[in-house]
């Protein structure tokens, strides 16, 4: 324990000595690389317009109220691309996450020197590239529209699934897979009722917990031409339709919160 | 009759639902589901074919990518992004320790739970982009509407995390230190922090890499960081480009991966 002489007598102290500079060091560079970064992006801000954000905001939201109902029945086909979008990008990915998954996890993959650094480079790849970047690269090579989105969402999930479900695949409890050998069964065999059955109810779960994200980023990719709601969106925006844009933010709360409840209800079933 | 007749002569393997109805009426669903949503996805397929070529040449331009011609660009663009996620990310783990302890139903009082978990619910709702469109409108273009965006939807991401860990921690160790006469801040400082520090840091630096991420879609919108000249450089198909900005997001993010890994340790 820690203890510092104050006055002559032992008082406690929560770190020793060099435990505290060390905790002062981190703490005294942290807010020096801060203070420096935040010089630079001040340096870049016109101050002007931040002190009349307020004003802005409120002159905003005034043209926002009330939203303009009769816009809605234009929103539902793109309401349902949405979920489309979300939905079979899901599917698109979890199929290709499973394999990709096998091949990574350390218990399963067929070569660890060859096949598992190739599994987990395709896994860093499709995580560290937002799904509106491949909506970009995507709109740009095979044209604007809903198969972009899709493509998009599914190319930046498979990463998410693959890297969960590996973990999982990893986690699982090898006397089951023994067993299961020891009975004679075949390496699908194997798979199919020693490893399958293990990591079934967590892959059910980052299924529907990536689907919920989904619906949440697929509601953007409008924005850059790849359907869904943000194509109104972007519209309503350029032509400064704000009764209209208010509308379409609502939805999207909606739709999002809807998704969010469908999805915990579910894991919680599973789980 | 005899035991071996009354059992089943062969094994099957238990569903994953075990209700019958439940599982044929979600497959039906999901089949009538799929067939819709096929049946109105309209997907040019001419177009795509066409795509083929350019999409073919974009993988070549991997093999070299151009860093060269456009570093200037591309380096004030990856700065640009590393200072909005580190103010960004500061400000907003910040902002969200209060949100988070109020969010938190075993330590705050019910009406600042309910108001705390109001604020995650909104700043959760909407993806970056959409925000960043509106501070793009309010404060202008440039960094400063990103770091705000950015700091935003940090709030919702590690306050929700925060208070969901504070729920999840030992109550027998905070009645500790509050049975030795600590005030309401001490309690927070020696019961509860040390408890869920070790993986707020963890998360404190996964938010760093979400917010790397994000910083190369709000510059799209007009947010700053690298986004802007990514989505130039795509407008202009000058793909060698975008390859080497793509490449370098993917070297950071992983930087940041590994470090975190280690920092965790470290802590631990």
């Amino acid at each position: 324990m820690a203890t510092a002489i104050k006055d002559g007598t032992k008082v406690w102290q929560r770190r020793d000595r060099k435990a505290q500079f060390a905790t002062w060091g981190v703490y005294l560079t942290g807010t020096a690389i801060f203070v420096y970064c935040w010089e630079l992006i001040s340096e870049k801000t016109t101050w002007a317009f931040v002190w009349d954000a307020p004003a802005q905001a409120g002159d905003l939201f005034a043209r926002m109220v009330p939203p303009d109902w009769n816009s809605i029945h234009g929103l539902w086909w793109p309401i349902w691309d949405t979920l489309n979008i979300a939905t079979l990008g899901t599917l698109m990915a979890i199929i290709i996450a499973v394999p990709v998954a096998y091949c990574a996890a350390r218990n399963t993959t067929p070569s660890v020197a060859f096949v598992r650094p190739v599994a987990l480079f395709i896994i860093v790849s499709s995580r560290s590239i937002n799904s509106l970047i491949w909506a970009l690269m995507l709109v740009t090579i095979i044209g604007p529209g809903v198969f972009a989105g899709i493509l998009s969402i599914g190319l930046r999930s498979i990463g998410f699934c693959a890297k969960l479900l590996y973990e999982a695949i990893e986690e699982i409890d090898e006397s089951q897979v023994e067993a299961v050998r020891a009975t004679g069964a075949s390496g699908g065999q194997v798979t199919a009722y020693g490893i399958v059955p293990q990591v079934l109810p967590a892959f059910a779960g980052i299924s529907v917990f990536r689907w919920d994200i989904n619906i949440r980023e697929s509601t953007v990719l409008g924005l850059v031409g790849a359907g869904g709601i943000g194509l109104p969106l972007n519209a309503a925006i350029t032509t400064l339709a704000w009764t209209q844009v208010s509308l379409i933010l609502l939805l999207i709360i909606a739709t999002v919160v809807a998704g969010e409840w469908v999805s915990a209800k579910v894991r919680h079933a599973i789980i | 009759m005899s035991l071996a007749a009354a059992l089943p002569r062969r094994w099957k393997k238990p569903p994953l639902i075990k209700r019958a109805w439940l599982r044929w009426s979600l497959a039906l669903g999901a089949a009538i589901y799929l067939a819709l949503a096929f049946g109105t996805t309209e997907v040019n397929w001419t177009r795509v074919w066409e795509g083929l070529p350019r999409g073919a040449k974009f993988f070549a331009a991997f093999f070299p990518p151009d860093f060269v011609s456009r570093w200037s660009e591309i380096a004030d663009g990856i700065l640009e992004s590393l200072w909005m996620t580190v103010v960004a990310t500061v400000i907003g783990i910040a902002l969200s320790i209060p949100v988070g302890i109020g969010a938190a139903k075993n330590i705050a009082p019910a009406p600042v739970y309910y108001f705390c978990r109001g604020i995650l619910a909104v700043s959760r709702s909407f993806q970056e982009v959409i925000l960043a469109i509106f501070f793009v409108k309010l404060f202008g273009f440039g960094p400063f509407a990103g770091c705000v965006t950015l700091a935003f939807a940090t709030i919702g991401f590690y306050g929700k995390l925060l208070a969901e860990d504070i729920e999840d921690m030992d109550p027998a160790q905070a009645e500790a230190v509050r049975a030795t006469g600590a005030g309401w801040l001490q309690w927070i400082n020696y019961g509860v922090q040390p408890q869920v520090l070790p993986r707020m840091i963890g998360l404190g630096l996964y938010r760093f890499d979400i917010n790397f991420r994000e910083s190369a879609v709000v510059g799209i919108v007009g947010g700053g960081g690298i986004g802007a000249t990514l989505n130039t450089a795509f407008d202009r198909y000058e793909f060698d480009s975008a390859a080497a900005i793509l490449l370098i997001i993917i070297a950071i993010v992983m930087v940041v991966e590994y470090s975190s890994g280690y920092l965790r340790r470290w802590v631990q």
